[in-house]
């Protein structure tokens, strides 16, 4: 009975991976102060610069580095319209995501209906695979999975152990008392939004790469818009994604795993399940204020002039 | 005292600062100003608001660059482009509004400004060494959201100590400590500036400025006008000097306490947050002609207080509080308002006025009641002239009545929103912090004016974390700490140094007050 779960589990762990990922960029970028609502338009660009560079030869390594750089490029651009231009960082997002989505729509193209000729493969750790339910699931991943363990971990050891984590808190609570005892904001600003935009792109590299193993448009189908929510669900604490990313992807496995097992339900109402889950978690986190005023970084969205 | 520490009299002084200017887009902040301190100086910078003291210390500090003038460091010419460099020359500085960081702790806050390795259990042993040779007692593993205020203090100067400063730079230091903080701070100040330690400090407080300074340099609008020897000044000397005119002495009247105007009965207010202070069973009763003053540190539910009376917040118990007999306490603000209650809040920018919006625009948002709207339309010119009264009545210097809110020095915007207030013939004045950051001659005209409306029949609750004020301006005074209220005394029959134990949470319940009220 028990293995039966086998394949609910694995696969929501397998849609947990990749809003891990780009929701653990986008805590680091509001934990800073920027609100980066383009998530999704940088993951189809990391989308698609990663089936490119397999599709031209580059191999996973290229796939891999092509979808961070075009992630992080993409993103220094909004760095640059919200930090150093000052424009309002909802409407910069916004676009970004509209440019992304329909960016990629144009330049990839020619590369709808190929099979990507290079993927992640599942590597099951030998012993830990054969733990019933963990096994399967936490245990046979492929190697952008246990990478996303690594980032999680090494993400929340950063930001709560180290002087980096520290001044990138607090850069995020108060920008204005930040530069008046000499911290770098609009540096580390950037480097925050560059480092979310890279783990946007390895989250659409997984999409491309390791999941669907080709491109189409729209590959990334509105997780982005997931994982920005899992970033408030989590109270912007990292290893709260780890969990939220769980409970989602559970949501988004369990529609697939009723098909499989026969039960009739419409495909349109399984399919809304995760964004229906998405609306109910954030009303019953919302409800608890003082949680979100605790660990919400204070001047998240506003833009930040020194004066001189 | 003063003299003792002149031990380099002759030598370079360790800052000097040659004529200095600093041009803002709309004004002249800081014009042709030289000041120079020696090491082992305590040094007082005096002036108005709009005197030009925050950019002279904001340029010392590194974070305003001068358009003209040199600033010399042990007789070297030097370029201070940020506080980071600052600091590598040895300036520290303790802010006016503190520079920390609520949500971590006190050693975490520290750690930002020093350099070296990042080890937070090294530094908490440092910190504790640090706080208990100096007599400023901190425990580094707190979070600073539950400090008090002048805990707060304590972790900005620690601070500065651990950076072993040359020169210390102290914004208004004391405008939120108890008369026994301060005594305590002036020791530590004395021990630092004995051991070498130059220092800047800056204050309204002209009283605290003869005990402890050895030097004072005046500014009036941006100029330099004369260095004194503070001790052998007199403390209206010193403020004439500051404004450069007689200074009106307050005018006291005869006290004719009415009727119970506003009343509260065991009232109980939940925090304001996760930081807020819960109100336990306040009772306090405000009489028209009567100037009752709470004093307090903030943080002990003076803003719970304030929204509960105002009406921000809706107590879920309506006859916990009482307006010339009518319970009010589920009506919202405009209802209490009709009733006859008028409010000057603490946040001058944001509540008290919409900052990007014009003088006018600001008198219609709590004036509308007198005459600006007819049926529904607003009548632009009664607006204007309600607005334009208050400035001539008040003395508010601004460019005229469509200038944005923002625009306005804190005093002159103050004397403002007192002004809008004042002329709606309240029978009840709810004012916080009247002259928080608001300088010596704009404070006398506000607390002037608070004295004269009671005088005229008008309850006034004068909430503030200034103690000499409360002692000036009201008739009695109590304390909330700790979202309990003390007893109320009147002025006359206690002393600062009573008050301001209870300040720290020392004073007898206030039950004796609800059991006679009930029975």
């Amino acid at each position: 009975m028990i293995e039966s779960l086998n394949p609910l589990l694995a696969s929501a762990v397998a849609a947990a991976i990749p809003l891990i990922l780009a929701a653990l960029g986008e805590l680091v970028a509001e934990r800073s102060g920027v609100l980066n609502l383009g998530l999704e338009g940088m993951m189809l660009i990391g989308a698609l610069a990663a089936f490119v560079a397999v599709a031209h030869g580059g191999g996973l390594v290229g796939a891999v580095l092509a979808a961070m750089l075009a992630g992080a490029l993409i993103a220094l651009v909004f760095g640059f319209v919200t930090l150093t231009l000052q424009a309002n960082q909802v409407a910069a997002g916004l676009s970004l995501t509209i440019l992304g989505t329909g960016i990629t729509a144009f330049l990839g193209r020619q590369y709808v209906g190929f099979r990507a000729p290079a993927s992640f493969v599942e590597l099951p750790i030998p012993y830990l695979s054969e733990i019933p339910l963990l096994g399967p699931s936490l245990f046979s991943m492929n190697l952008l999975g246990y990478a996303t363990l690594v980032l999680l971990a090494a993400t929340a050891w950063v930001l709560y152990r180290t002087r980096a984590g520290l001044a990138l808190r607090c850069i995020g609570e108060s920008p204005t008392v930040a530069r008046s005892l000499g911290l770098p904001v609009i540096p580390v600003r950037y480097a925050a939004v560059a480092f979310g935009g890279a783990m946007a792109g390895l989250a659409g590299c997984y999409y491309a790469v390791a999941q669907f193993k080709m491109w189409q448009e729209g590959l990334t189908s509105g997780n982005g818009w997931i994982a920005l929510a899992l970033v408030v669900f989590a109270t912007w604490r990292p290893l709260r994604v780890g969990l939220g990313a769980l409970l989602f992807g559970g949501v988004s496995a369990l529609g697939l795993y009723l098909q499989a097992i026969n039960v009739h339900v419409s495909v349109f109402a399984l399919s809304s399940l995760p964004y229906l889950a998405t609306i109910v978690v954030l009303v019953f986190i919302s409800s608890d204020q003082n949680a979100i005023r605790r660990n919400a970084p204070a001047s998240l969205g506003k833009a930040f002039h020194a004066d001189s | 005292m003063n003299s003792a520490t002149h031990k380099r009299t002759d030598s370079v002084p360790l800052i000097a600062l040659h004529n200095i200017r600093k041009q803002y887009p709309a004004v002249l902040a800081v014009d042709d100003v030289s000041l120079s301190v020696k090491a082992g100086e305590i040094h007082a910078v005096l002036g108005e608001n709009g005197a030009g003291k925050s950019t002279l210390m904001k340029i010392i500090y590194g974070a305003v660059r001068p358009d003209a003038g040199r600033v010399e460091w042990n007789g070297q010419l030097v370029n201070i482009a940020s506080p980071g460099e600052a600091r590598e020359l040895g300036i520290a500085m303790v802010f006016q509004h503190f520079a920390l960081f609520d949500s971590i702790t006190v050693a975490e806050n520290i750690s930002l400004a020093l350099p070296g390795k990042f080890d937070l259990k090294a530094l908490a042993a440092r910190i504790t060494e640090v706080s208990q040779r100096y007599g400023l007692p901190l425990n580094p593993l707190r979070p600073v959201h539950e400090l008090s205020v002048g805990e707060r203090q304590r972790v900005e100067i620690v601070r500065c100590l651990l950076q072993s400063p040359k020169l210390l730079i102290m914004d208004e230091p004391t405008s939120v400590l108890t008369p026994q903080a301060v005594d305590q701070l002036f020791e530590t100040l004395r021990i630092l500036a004995a051991e070498g330690t130059a220092i800047v400090y800056i204050s309204h407080k002209l009283d605290e400025i003869r005990r402890l300074c050895h030097r004072a340099t005046i500014l009036r609008g941006g100029r330099y006008i004369g260095e004194v020897d503070p001790a052998a000044e007199t403390e209206r000397r010193l403020a004439e000097l500051m404004i450069g005119r007689d200074f009106p002495e307050t005018q006291h009247h005869a006290v004719v306490a009415g009727g119970i105007t506003l009343e509260t009965m065991a009232l109980s207010v939940p925090g304001d947050g996760p930081f807020g202070t819960a109100l336990n069973r306040v009772t306090l009763r405000l009489h028209s002609g009567q100037i009752l003053g709470i004093a307090g540190i903030s943080g002990n539910g003076q803003a719970e207080l304030l929204a509960a009376l105002t009406g921000e917040f809706l107590v879920d118990d309506a006859q916990s509080i009482w307006l010339n007999g009518i319970p009010i306490g589920r009506m919202g603000a405009s209802a209490r308002r009709r009733l006859g209650m008028v409010y000057v809040p603490e946040e001058r920018l944001g509540r008290g006025a919409v900052p990007p919006m014009t003088l006018t625009q600001n008198a219609l948002l709590t004036g509308y009641r007198q005459g600006m709207v007819q049926r529904g339309l607003v009548n632009a010119v009664a607006v204007a002239a309600y607005a334009a009264d208050c400035i001539r009545e008040y003395d508010v210097r601004c460019g005229g009545t469509e200038s944005p809110a923002q625009s306005l020095s804190g005093g002159n915007l103050q004397k403002y929103i007192v002004g809008r207030e004042l002329r709606q013939s309240p029978k009840v004045m709810i004012v916080a912090q009247p002259t928080w950051g608001v300088d010596v001659a704009a404070s006398a005209l506000i607390r002037q004016q608070i004295i004269d409306q009671a005088a005229a029949g008008v309850a006034v609750l004068v909430v503030s974390e200034d103690l000499g004020e409360i002692l000036e301006v009201c008739n009695q005074v109590a304390v909330i700490a700790g979202g309990r209220l003390s007893p109320v005394r009147d002025v006359s029959a206690t002393n600062a140094q009573e008050i301001g134990g209870w300040m720290a949470g020392r004073f007898p319940t206030g039950d004796a007050v609800l059991m006679a009220h009930a029975a």
